[in-house]
């Protein structure tokens, strides 16, 4: 026995990938249940509107951090708002009792304000929940986990599908056969491109008939997201197979990358109610931007100009990821590849004898 | 036209995996590359091919459109079918419809694989699935055929299929730089090249081989040097490099390929644990 442990603590050294994950993970569940574990959001974003929006604004508490105040504005404005994402909750004022319209779509901050309400008196105030007047969790968590379901097929299938043609040799065949590095990767994601729509339409109305999640905004601004978010989870993959010699590594390292998705995205706890360090580690994760245009779309209607800020994050991701991960990929795929002339010739240092 | 590596050095990470090793292959001919593991054979395939850089050297060799390459995993996608990958490679080298139909079942029918034309690449024997990875790298009638260990772990029937298939290969033109460790099928080979821990050991035809080993070797019951001695059978070979009085009851023979390789394998790690 003693044998098997001494080798077994051997092994383990050498598997840094194991044992990172034997320390790291304590420590990030750690983290991540300790400062974002939350249901209770401390404050949200208010405006006021309506002739008596100043006074109101000052007579609200401090848990509506109120950052719009437009005492010309009326409910139309008020809804404008809300449907952009500004802000939480809008108070109409100029009539008694005010009216509260609240953002349905932000399913935690939404009932904290209702329960803070409630508690003010339906003689001051009046609840208007919008985009999910029940606050049914099922409604914000389809739109969320349809996002999920494309990170694993993004992440974990494709990097398996990639790590596969190296275990079993094949890469190596493909490395000095007539084909282009990015044709070997986009022939290899496409079919999972394809697959994930499909499993994306399938969910969306699945979530649609079983669940009776709303689709309220545009079908292209919804697909063109989808598309974003897919490149950036299809190059996360690729990503992942060029850091992994195994499947078993390859899911060992998709993990890393998507537990925090669905910790962190604010799809499960609310990124507001997270602590300031990690909240900001969910603003680094595509997901996150996914979340804010699966739920904007189907629940508010929002436009691709109020979500111009989520769709220019996973532009930049799209971007930056699938091109390093292409990069990665190309040097591990070709090396010493030579193109172009009837026949090549490589030399390589200083000393090269003369052809014959 | 020949296809060559000249001087090749090549380091993975601190380990000298080549070191100034050349070797020309001309069409139409038959280049082994024969050495234990570790003796830097695939590496210098993989720097014909152009899938590493090397450190110092050159090569000339065709565009990757004209090699044919059979690496030393399987060479085939197990999920396909022995048709599917004939189809798959066959169409990233350009072939199509009739053409690519007419040559794969040429080839299928050549190498016995006709019967299993419909099978998982995964379901086929080890020497099934060497000679469709065979078939596959010659699909496209490459100038350059490169064969990283074709014959290892296949069957002696298997492997004279396999031969015959590269003797057809070079009788059609093909220029065929392949490695084994199967000495007795490297003799038939037109030119080898011998490599030990990466270095050059001989090179040559057999009988240029034979001519670098300077000295003599014996077969006996039992060995008298056992450093300098190896088992082949129920008997025991040995090398006597010069000097040394021959014992009583060995007989000297006419060294094969495989006495000669590990002969000249023996000298040189006594040279070098002599150096240190």
């Amino acid at each position: 026995m003693r044998a098997m442990i001494i080798k077994e603590f051997r092994e383990l050294r050498r598997d840094r990938r194991t044992l990172g994950m034997l320390i790291g993970l304590p420590l990030l569940l750690l983290v991540i249940f300790g400062y974002a574990a939350n249901f209770y959001v401390s404050s949200v974003k208010t405006a006021v509107v309506g002739p008596q929006a100043t006074v109101a604004a000052a007579a609200l508490p401090s848990f509506f951090d109120v950052t719009v105040v437009e005492p010309g504005d009326g409910r139309t404005d008020a809804e404008t708002l809300l449907r952009d994402n500004t802000v939480d909750v809008v108070i109409v004022t100029g009539q008694l009792p005010a009216l509260a319209l609240v953002d349905g779509s932000n399913l935690f901050a939404a009932q904290s304000i209702v329960s803070v309400l409630n508690k003010v008196g339906t003689d001051k105030v009046t609840t208007e929940v919008l985009y999910n007047p029940e606050l049914k969790t099922s409604w914000v968590m389809i739109p969320a986990i349809i996002g999920l379901i494309l990170t694993f097929i993004g992440t974990i299938v494709t990097s398996i599908g990639l790590v596969r043609e190296r275990e079993t040799g094949t890469l190596e065949q493909l490395a000095v056969m007539p084909i282009k590095p990015s044709a070997v990767i986009l022939g290899k994601i496409s079919p999972y491109f394809l697959v994930a729509s499909i499993d994306m339409v399938v969910v969306t109305v699945l979530g649609i008939l079983l669940f009776g999640v709303p689709f309220n905004g545009n079908v292209l601004v919804f697909a063109l997201g989808a598309a974003l978010f897919l490149f950036v989870v299809l190059g996360l993959g690729v990503f992942i197979s060029t850091i992994s010699q195994t499947t078993g590594q390859a899911i060992q390292t998709a993990f890393f990358f998507l537990m925090p998705q669905i910790l962190l995205s604010g799809m499960i706890f609310p990124l507001d109610a997270m602590a300031a360090g990690v909240r900001w580690i969910g603003y680094l994760l595509p997901l996150t931007y996914f979340t804010m245009i699966s739920q904007g779309v189907m629940l508010r209607g929002a436009s691709l100009t109020s979500l111009w800020l989520p769709f220019l994050v996973l532009t930049v991701m799209a971007v930056v990821v699938f091109t390093g991960a292409t990069l990665r990929f190309r040097r591990d795929l070709a090396p010493g590849r030579r193109r172009g002339a009837d026949t090549a010739e490589i030399v390589a240092g200083t000393e090269v004898p003369s052809a014959s | 036209m020949s296809f060559w590596v000249r001087s090749a050095t090549v380091r993975h990470d601190d380990v000298l995996a080549l070191d100034d090793v050349s070797v020309t292959v001309d069409p139409g001919s038959v280049v082994v590359v024969v050495g234990g593991d570790g003796a830097g054979k695939t590496t210098l395939l993989r720097a014909l091919v152009g899938e590493l850089v090397l450190e110092r050297g050159a090569v000339h060799a065709p565009p990757p459109e004209r090699i044919g390459y059979l690496t030393a995993a399987a060479g085939s996608w197990p999920a396909l079918t022995v048709r599917q990958n004939m189809d798959f490679v066959g169409g990233i080298y350009g072939l199509s419809g009739e053409r690519l139909e007419r040559r794969r079942e040429a080839l299928l029918a050549r190498a016995g694989l006709v019967e299993a034309g419909d099978r998982l690449a995964s379901q086929l024997s080890g020497g099934m699935r060497r000679k469709l990875g065979f078939c596959m790298a010659m699909q496209h009638e490459p100038e350059l055929l490169v064969l990283d260990e074709p014959t290892t772990g296949v069957d002696p029937v298997s492997r004279i299929d396999l031969w015959r298939l590269v003797s057809e290969a070079a009788a059609a033109g093909a220029a065929v730089l392949m490695s084994t460790t199967y000495l007795d099928e490297a003799e038939r080979a037109g030119s080898l090249l011998v490599l030990d821990g990466g270095r050059t050991l001989a090179e040559g035809s057999l009988e240029d081989v034979r001519a670098t080993l300077v000295g003599s070797i014996t077969v006996a019951d039992r060995p008298h040097r056992a450093e300098w001695a190896w088992r082949r059978g129920r008997r025991f070979h040995e090398c006597w490099l010069g000097g040394e009085v021959l014992a009583d009851d060995v007989i000297a023979i006419e060294p094969d390929l495989e006495d000669v390789v590990v002969a000249l394998s023996l000298k040189r790690r006594h040279e070098i644990g002599a150096a240190r």
